[in-house]
């Protein structure tokens, strides 16, 4: 079987980063699994293992002092010793802000194809077909890539698949980095520890709000409702240019794509351009003051009323069918 | 400083976007063609700089003849020129493709800084900085949410699903702004007819030489399908239980 190189990207604390199980269970469909990463010096053993244990054959190591100062040089240098190495036929990277970039220069500095943002990837006898969801989901297109090896960029959260564990075999590599032309990270500020709620890629239930809370203290009744559900925070942009959340929290045209079981919408109007993030839910739910609002026109289950009288009774509902209050 | 903005023609996110169901391309009879929101805020990147320096601007896309609007739109907002590569032989050319393109254009054009949006709305690969600065050899600061240009250097505010990074770079560089950057100027009436003078350069594939040909490895679009529109469920009023009446609904549907 052909190798399959998968980026990995760490974690600020230096961990395996959330996308990792994900994109070796869709590397082990398609070949033998093998984990490139570059990562601060003294990292290895403890990497390894967990490498292994998401189902890597292999761990291609560059250890490095420059992963923290030079961006994305160190990690796109691994994959393309990795690369003139093992002759993988794909390289699969998350569609994330980190992943796709390096992708892409490794795409042009080995000559190989891209294929940005799949949904699904499988192999066909002898090529790999990608699937991407487009439009906001109004599409599905399958493509592949002629003439060479592929990178592709697969969407966060989109794939359950895992592997196997294995015990990876974990190989060093030294990297010969020319910083002169690269971008030097002068200072990093990591987001606040994640918090208890599912990540808001590939959760099974969101609950997003939108300029209809007003404040940011009273956006709380968002993240109320969602950990009644036990389900991610998601919001419009609206909301987050308001400042009642992080940008990494907004779902649409330009922020997360989300397709959980279950989606709710609380005094977000439903332009065009969120509908785009979330429409492919399975169960859409919205609360707006405004009987015309377009989020109504996808919902399953509509209800025109205040979401601030709405939800509490909603939550002491849910509350009490648990048995927890 | 030469400072480079790619700009691109997309379909309005306003309306309603179509691909051919035979090609898997952009419908184009769709939704109207506008200049992206986020390459208008490239666009402003540039200009306020050159509000209070000594900058040229121009605007370059690659794209089909009604592109020649857009690029308009960007002379009037402020930009010096405009470059067009034309050529029919580029309808459906993949990201690859079209990235070694415009690196070609932006060889033979020369730059100091070259800046873009971080994503299109309407492909969303968020790759194409990365190829055409990897193309190029040079330096790529992407998805900044702020950006601070000096004569030799571009500094700004990255953040990614991880944090948020203060990134630096020499000049010269390609960078991509994120929405979280200024919102662009509109046009005034002056910049409208003022624009009406300003050069715009049409190139083909000709005029760009060897490295712009198209490379053996390509992607292919092997299916399209469309997915049924969704259409809207029960709605009530609230009345005082429509709380309660969700929870229902809720566990009807086991998902709680
Ligand atoms: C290129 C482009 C990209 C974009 N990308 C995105 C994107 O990724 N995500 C996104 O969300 N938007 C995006 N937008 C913006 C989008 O067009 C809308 O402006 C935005 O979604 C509106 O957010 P909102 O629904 O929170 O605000 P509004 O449209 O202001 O709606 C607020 C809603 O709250 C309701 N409301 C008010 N008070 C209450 C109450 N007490 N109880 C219940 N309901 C109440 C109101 O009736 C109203 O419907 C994009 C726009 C463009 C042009």
């Amino acid at each position: 079987m052909s190798n399959v190189l998968v980026l990995i990207e760490t974690a600020p604390d230096g961990s395996v980063g959330a996308s990792a199980a994900m994109l070796l269970g869709a590397a082990s469909r398609l070949g033998t699994p093998v984990a490139v990463l570059a990562a601060a010096p003294g990292s290895a053993a403890a990497l390894a293992e967990s490498l292994g244990s998401l189902g890597a054959e292999r761990v291609y190591l560059a250890e490095t002092d420059s992963v923290s100062s030079l961006l994305l040089t160190p990690q796109v240098a691994a994959l393309a010793a990795a690369f003139t190495a093992l002759e993988p036929s794909a390289i699969l990277v998350a569609n994330s802000i980190d992943g796709r970039e390096a992708g892409a220069r490794l795409a042009v500095r080995v000559g190989a194809g891209l294929l940005v943002d799949a949904v699904d990837v499988r192999a066909e006898a002898d090529r790999i077909v990608a699937s991407h969801s487009v439009f906001g989901g109004s599409y599905t297109v399958e493509s592949t890539v002629e003439g060479g090896p592929v990178v592709i960029t697969v969407r966060q959260g989109a794939m359950d698949g895992r592997a196997e564990a294995k015990v990876a075999v974990v190989e060093s590599i030294t990297l010969d980095i020319d910083a002169t032309g690269s971008t030097v990270i002068e200072s990093m500020r990591p987001l606040p520890a994640a918090s208890d709620r599912p990540d808001l890629r590939g959760a099974a239930t969101v609950v997003s709000g939108g300029r209809g809370l007003q404040s940011k203290e009273k956006f709380v009744l968002v993240e109320q409702l969602a950990d009644a559900l036990g389900a991610a925070v998601g919001a419009s942009r609206a909301a987050v240019d308001a400042g009642y959340v992080p940008q990494t929290s907004q779902v649409g045209q330009t922020g997360v794509t989300v397709s959980p079981q279950l989606y709710i919408a609380l005094g977000i109007s439903g332009a065009i351009q969120h509908r785009a993030g979330m429409q492919t839910a399975k169960t859409i739910v919205a609360i707006n003051t405004d009987a015309d609002a377009p989020i109504f026109e996808i919902a399953d289950f509509g209800i025109v009323g205040d979401v601030f009288t709405v939800v509490p009774q909603l939550i002491d509902a849910i509350g009490k069918r648990s048995g927890t209050s | 400083m030469k400072i480079v903005v790619l700009v691109k023609q997309v379909p309005d996110t306003w309306g309603a976007r179509r691909l051919n169901l035979d090609t898997g391309w952009l419908d184009r009879g769709g939704s109207e063609a506008v200049i992206d929101e986020i390459d208008e805020r490239a666009l402003e990147a540039a200009l306020a700089y050159q509000d209070s320096n000594d900058a040229e601007v121009v605007a370059l896309t690659m794209g089909p003849d009604s592109a020649k609007d857009m690029l308009r739109k960007s002379l009037a907002m402020g930009a010096d020129s405009a470059v067009h590569i034309l050529d029919s032989r580029l309808a459906g050319a993949d990201l690859a493709w079209t990235a070694r393109v415009i690196a070609a254009a932006l060889t033979k054009l020369g730059y100091d800084l070259v800046i873009a949006g971080n994503e299109s709305t309407d492909g969303r690969g968020g790759v194409l900085p990365a190829l055409v600065a990897e193309h190029l050899g040079v330096p790529l600061a992407s998805y900044l949410d702020s950006v601070a240009i000096t004569a030799d250097s571009i500094a700004g505010e990255r953040s990614t699903e991880l944090g948020t990074m203060s990134v630096r770079a020499p000049l010269p560089a390609v960078i991509s702004v994120t929405e979280r950057t200024a919102e662009a100027r509109f046009p005034n009436f002056k910049g409208i007819l003022r624009a009406k003078k300003k050069p715009v350069t049409v190139w083909s594939l000709d005029d760009l030489g060897a490295d712009a040909a198209a490379s053996p490895v390509r992607s292919v679009v092997l299916a399209t399908s469309e997915r049924p529109a969704r259409s809207a469920g029960t709605q009530i009023v609230d009345d005082g239980t429509a709380g309660v009446e969700l929870a229902e609904f809720l566990a009807a549907r086991h998902l709680i």
